[in-house]
């Protein structure tokens, strides 16, 4: 009893960890990376007796100290409680969120079996849903306990952005569950490592590619950054939703998004690209198409495959950023097209034509 | 006194509480979040009466999709404190809710005595996606198509009634 709560709190802190930690980390890539990108120097600062570590002293250290130390400005009119209220709302469901996605399969010590997934329920997708769907609201009550028009404005284009594209998201989704048969992410996952004619592994890009375009597009839209940063859309709206909050509470916000990130690529790794499935890496080792073999023990294969979850989801990281520093903004009646005349009909037709190869083929892959 | 009727009599006393503050709030936008989180106490009810599905559901659609509306209007118009409404609008609305509960009392208090309220959980695939499912599309398929029509005619309504008329 107490070892299995002690299992439970030790994933609960293994998630929480690698979430918080890696939107630390993203802090930084964000910082150095754009630099990379835009061939300046980027942050260098700040150093610690003249080591300044390639920006990190800068991100890590000074950029948390500034933050918390800063005056903590509540409008004078605004609504006091929901300005305080709000930064916690938009945290909240970006750090629970990644409680059902599997980071590993079955590990096996003695006679206990730890499924590497911190809730494993069978409405795993829909749960995830549900707490996205919870993620407007820090924007929108932020926006309008501020009391101030540029929020109010970026809460509004925030929120109408939010559920244009969580249509498009749910659709794409409904392709995976069909072809895969369960909510549970652990199964897709599982589900995932099966082989195609013996050779291609079925993961969801291979099954649902044109989901897949729609998921991206969508979890791009769902972060609000460049190119879809129309809620803080700086020349227009000063910062939009977050124009009178500094210090601490901007912080949260800022690091929200990018736990949200994180969420995202997380999720992205597990619903199309096979999770922590490594291809032809089965439980025994690998078992490659040319008949050969490689026998490994079963830690190594587990920790093959965490670190295999690992490396795909810090790749998918790394492209939201790059991805952010390479376009420019959108307009918003691009993005309301774009999520309501593009997305949406594309995302009907795919449902429509895999429920027709599903019935044509008799069989779900 | 079990663990589960201390979990179960707490969250009941906070979803009593939201629903109370919701009605009893000035504010227009503080009422509407005590709603959201008297729903989401709800769902957490559901869940633990074995019905994740439900309690999924409950959070996607009211508390994340619906209140999301309601907030986005209330916002918009602005409207400030509620206007004080006369005494003879609010003793029309005691008596009408003192009418269902008569009629909720109506139905729980002769049962209690004759037959006994299932106290456990039901165990099994109910409340799962896939039981939900093959009742949804089984025994009621009729009854949800007529909703999901039902629907459309409120968009198709919504879209008439947006749409510019050219002049």
């Amino acid at each position: 009893m107490i070892l299995e709560l002690g299992i439970i709190a030790a994933k609960a802190f293994l998630v929480l960890f690698l979430v918080l930690n890696l939107a630390g980390i993203m802090g930084w890539v964000e910082r150095k990376g754009s630099a990379l990108i835009q061939d300046r120097v980027g942050a260098n600062r700040a150093s610690v007796m003249g080591f300044a570590g390639l920006g990190l002293v800068n991100t890590l250290l000074a950029d948390p100290i500034k933050f918390l130390t800063k005056e903590d400005f509540i409008p004078p009119y605004g609504d006091k409680f929901l300005h305080t209220l709000a930064p916690c709302l938009a945290f909240f469901p970006a750090l629970i969120t990644f409680a059902v996605i599997p980071f590993g399969d079955v590990l096996v010590i003695g006679a206990r079996e730890i499924n590497l997934q911190l809730a494993n329920i069978n409405i795993g997708i829909l749960y995830i849903f549900a707490m996205a769907s919870l993620g407007v609201y820090g924007i929108v009550i932020g926006a309008w306990a501020s009391n101030n028009k540029f929020s109010l404005l970026g809460g509004v284009r925030g929120s109408a952005q939010m559920i244009s594209y969580e249509i498009a998201m749910g659709l794409s989704v409904m392709g995976i569950l069909m072809v895969y048969g369960t909510l549970e992410p652990q199964e897709i996952a599982r589900a995932q490592g099966e082989l195609l004619w013996g050779w291609i592994p079925a993961w969801g890009i291979v099954l649902q590619p044109v989901a897949f375009l729609l998921f991206f597009t969508a979890a791009v839209a769902e972060s609000k950054r460049i190119p879809f940063d129309l809620p803080e859309g700086e020349s227009e709206l000063v910062a939009g939703f977050h124009t009178e909050y500094s210090g601490g509470k901007f912080l949260m916000f800022f690091a929200a998004e990018f736990a949200e990130m994180v969420t995202s690529a997380g999720l992205i790794t597990t619903l199309f690209f096979g999770g922590w499935q490594i291809p032809f890496l089965m439980r025994d080792g690998f078992h490659f198409p040319w008949h050969s073999e490689v026998n490994l023990p079963h830690l190594v294969v587990v920790g093959l495959q965490t670190g295999g979850f690992l490396l795909k989801l810090v790749f998918f990281c790394w492209l939201f950023i790059l991805i952010r520093w390479t376009l420019p903004r959108f307009r918003y009646d691009q993005v309301m097209r774009l999520g309501w005349k593009m997305l949406l009909p594309v995302g009907l037709a795919n449902l429509v034509v895999t429920a027709l190869w599903m019935v044509v083929l008799g069989e779900p892959r | 006194m079990n663990v589960e009727m201390i979990g179960f009599f707490f969250l009941a006393s906070l979803l009593v509480g939201f629903s109370l503050l919701v009605i009893f709030v000035s504010n227009p936008v503080h009422s509407a979040l005590a709603l959201i989180a008297a729903l989401f106490v709800m769902a957490v009810l559901f869940l633990t009466l074995n019905a994740p599905m439900v309690a999924a559901l409950q959070i996607l659609v009211y508390a994340g999709a619906i209140m999301v509306l309601f907030l986005f209007v209330v916002m918009l118009l602005n409207p400030g404190t509620a206007e004080r409404k006369s005494a003879l609008w609010w003793a029309g609305g005691s008596l009408a809710s003192a009418l269902l509960v008569l009629e909720l009392l109506g139905l729980l208090i002769p049962r209690s005595e004759t037959t006994a309220w299932p106290a456990s959980r039901i165990e099994g695939p109910f409340g799962s996606p896939e039981a939900l499912g093959h009742i949804l599309f089984n025994d009621f398929v009729l009854p949800l198509e007529i909703a999901s029509v039902l629907l459309l005619v409120a968009i198709i309504g919504a879209v008439t009634l947006a749409r510019r008329v050219k002049e």
